[in-house]
């Protein structure tokens, strides 16, 4: 799947009534199983160009075309519809619901886009090493486990387009690597594209491409 | 996984504040359903009874107090009619069945209203096609008694059991005779289980029970509108009789025990009336042409049981029941702000959990569908439980509520009114979750995501 970013501007209202300008990018892409490292400092616009391409937010302006498709051009149901089978998502702090066990977290992310298929949110989840934690709770599960809970509940929808927002940030250093290796496996072994933001040399290196966003993103001065 | 296992997950994770919800909407409904019950057995009692008659013919006055007091037993009877009038009625062509009923004395032990009447009050049923179920015989003999469930429970009285009367309420003035119970009557949850059923000979039979002759020839003038000497005419033989037996000597033997009083000494407290007719509307016919006969001339009046008690129902008893009924939807009403509350509160710990869902494709009336499935899961839940318990309420209540008011409840009876509740429940879950669901519809995935 090939993601093209043209001409998005976002910006937003301070409390002050001044306006933030926050996204600035003529043009970005990401080819089919690309694999691309995304390294920015913090406050950089990183989380909401994700949010952006994932249709969460709406830019400006400007074009965000996955697959063909403007997503900005979608109504809200249709690029939820969207982003419920053609992208998966890995948050930082996992956002596993609590009340939830490992196995109903991944299938609750079929769940939205009607494609609820228990014997490949098992083997996504064995495929992760949980198999044997199938009805834990995040609360029973550790930081890691957890993140691996989060890694296999994105990939549920197979989706096109895999976008990672500091996947091991708050994971512990002996774990951060297993979950890079892990994320890039399987973005490998199910063919997705992946775009994963961080602000780590130590993670992009791992990476053959590697933006940094300050070199196409110009938001410009605060006004 | 659906949206139904979704609610029902978020439900299971605040099973706590869900279950005092739950029960909150669970007393309201089942105080309702008890109440519905109640108030079916009270009308029925009021409705019922008396239902198998077309009329009560009483003495002019309020037609209330002749209902309560001739058929409920409740109120003081009005006065009496001249048994002369009682054989009328029974001879009138329109009319089926005429049955005396005689009333103002109580029982010795228990004060229990008794009732002087014919065998054929336990041949007419309690209501419209229910029959008494009697143990034992029934008025067969001139001291004979039947007596209803309650009156047996409370007296522990049993077939054999002799008894006194007391005289119009007089405490000191207790007849000699004894009565023998020869009939208990099944209970018929109407005022019949609480009350005595002697002969009516021998309630003339009473000492006190025949009317001072004098005074009976001037009442009964005074109610057709004859002269005395007419009615002295009419009554001629008995009167000798009656002359005779007064230069009598008694020597040691009863002053009543001489042969059947005269038809001028006897009255009649009032008289049911079951009226010819193939069908209701042909009885209802006659026995409207027949009230209307009575409202012109004689001293007396008809009343139609059902219409009087409708009426009474409407404006007192419908009221209390009304007011109750208001109190107990008020307590679902409460219960139901008790789940807007519950589910507003939740929200804001629920917001990210609600982004999380949008962040993974959940559309904005996903979640909205989320949160109000959740009220109306509480809401019919609860329901349900209210249901079993307020009949279950009423079925532990029931053996207590018969034993001191008679009333015979049938707490597994399902009241059509209580499918009533089920959409009222549900507009109810939808108003409670209307708002929190809008919440959830608004929530701004990105800033709580961020946040």
């Amino acid at each position: 799947m090939s993601l093209i970013l043209r001409n998005i501007r976002k910006s937003y209202r301070e409390p002050a009534g001044g306006v933030l300008p926050v996204l600035n990018i003529d043009s970005f892409e990401l080819k089919q199983g690309d694999q691309v490292a995304l390294v920015g400092q913090s406050g950089g616009g990183k989380t909401t160009l994700l949010n952006v391409i994932a249709g969460i937010t709406m830019p400006d302006s400007g074009e965000v075309i996955i697959n063909d498709v403007d997503i900005t051009k979608l109504i809200e149901p249709a690029r939820d519809r969207f982003r419920a089978e053609r992208i998966g998502i890995v948050f930082q702090t996992f956002h596993l619901l609590p009340a939830f066990t490992a196995l109903e977290n991944v299938l609750l992310g079929m769940s939205f886009s009607g494609k609820a298929d228990r014997a490949f949110a098992i083997r996504l989840l064995e495929q992760v090493g949980l198999g044997k934690r199938l009805a834990h709770r995040p609360s029973q599960l550790s930081v890691g486990e957890q993140q691996r809970v989060s890694v296999a509940r994105a990939l549920a929808n197979r989706p096109r387009l895999m976008l990672a927002d500091e996947p091991t940030a708050s994971v512990d250093v002996a774990n951060q690597g297993k979950i890079l290796q892990l994320l890039r496996e399987a973005c490998q072994e199910h063919q997705v594209s992946l775009l994963l933001v961080t602000h780590s040399a130590e993670v992009s290196s791992q990476f053959d491409r590697v933006e940094q966003l300050q070199n196409f993103n110009h938001p410009g001065v605060a006004q | 996984m659906n949206l139904l296992s979704i609610a029902l997950k978020s439900i299971r994770q605040r099973w706590l504040a869900s279950i005092l919800t739950g029960i909150s909407v669970a007393l309201g409904v089942g105080l309702i359903i008890a109440v519905i019950v109640l108030n079916s057995a009270v009308t029925n009692v009021f409705q019922q009874t008396g239902s198998a008659y077309d009329l009560v013919i009483g003495p002019k006055g309020s037609s209330t107090q002749l209902v309560l007091s001739s058929v409920y037993y409740m109120d003081r009877p009005i006065e009496n009619l001249p048994w002369r009038f009682y054989k009328e009625l029974a001879e009138n062509p329109t009319v089926e069945r005429a049955i005396p009923v005689n009333l103002g004395d109580t029982t010795e032990v228990g004060n229990f209203p008794i009732v002087g009447t014919t065998p054929q009050y336990f041949l007419v049923g309690y209501a419209r096609d229910k029959k008494f179920l009697i143990k034992g015989d029934g008025l067969q003999g001139t001291w004979d008694a039947v007596i209803g469930s309650q009156v047996a429970q409370k007296n522990k009285w049993t077939i054999g059991s002799q008894f006194k009367m007391i005289h119009a309420g007089q405490d000191d003035h207790v007849h000699d005779e004894l009565f023998t119970v020869k009939g208990v009557l099944a209970p018929t949850g109407t005022p019949n289980d609480r009350a005595v059923f002697v002969h009516i000979d021998g309630f003339f039979a009473l000492a006190g029970h025949d009317q001072p002759v004098n005074e009976a020839i001037a009442r009964e003038a005074l109610f057709y509108g004859e002269t005395e000497d007419a009615i002295r005419e009419r009554y001629k033989k008995d009167l000798e009789e009656i002359e005779k037996h007064a230069h009598h000597d008694h020597g040691d033997h009863d002053h009543h025990h001489h042969g059947p009083l005269s038809d001028l000494q006897k009255e009649a407290t009032s008289v049911l009336l079951v009226m010819k007719g193939k069908d209701d509307m042909r009885k209802s016919g006659a026995a409207l042409a027949l009230q209307n006969r009575l409202q012109q001339g004689f001293q007396a009046q008809g009343a139609n049981i059902i219409a009087v008690m409708d009426q009474l129902l409407r404006n007192l008893v419908g009221n209390i029941r009304d007011a109750f009924l208001f109190l107990t939807a008020l307590i679902v009403v409460v219960s139901g702000i008790g789940i807007f509350v519950s589910m507003y509160n939740s929200m804001s710990d629920r917001k990210k959990e609600i982004a999380i869902m949008r962040a993974l494709g959940a559309r904005r009336t996903t979640v909205f569908s989320i949160i109000v499935m959740e009220s109306l899961i509480l809401c019919l839940l609860g329901g349900f439980v209210g249901l079993v318990l307020g009949h279950g309420l009423v079925y532990i209540a029931a053996p207590l509520i018969e034993a001191r008011s008679g009333l015979l409840l049938e707490p597994l009876l399902f009241n059509p009114i209580e499918l009533v509740i089920f959409p009222m429940l549900i507009c109810m879950a939808l108003l409670a979750g209307l708002i929190p669901g809008l919440n959830a519809y608004r929530t701004d995935v990105a800033e709580v995501l961020q946040g």
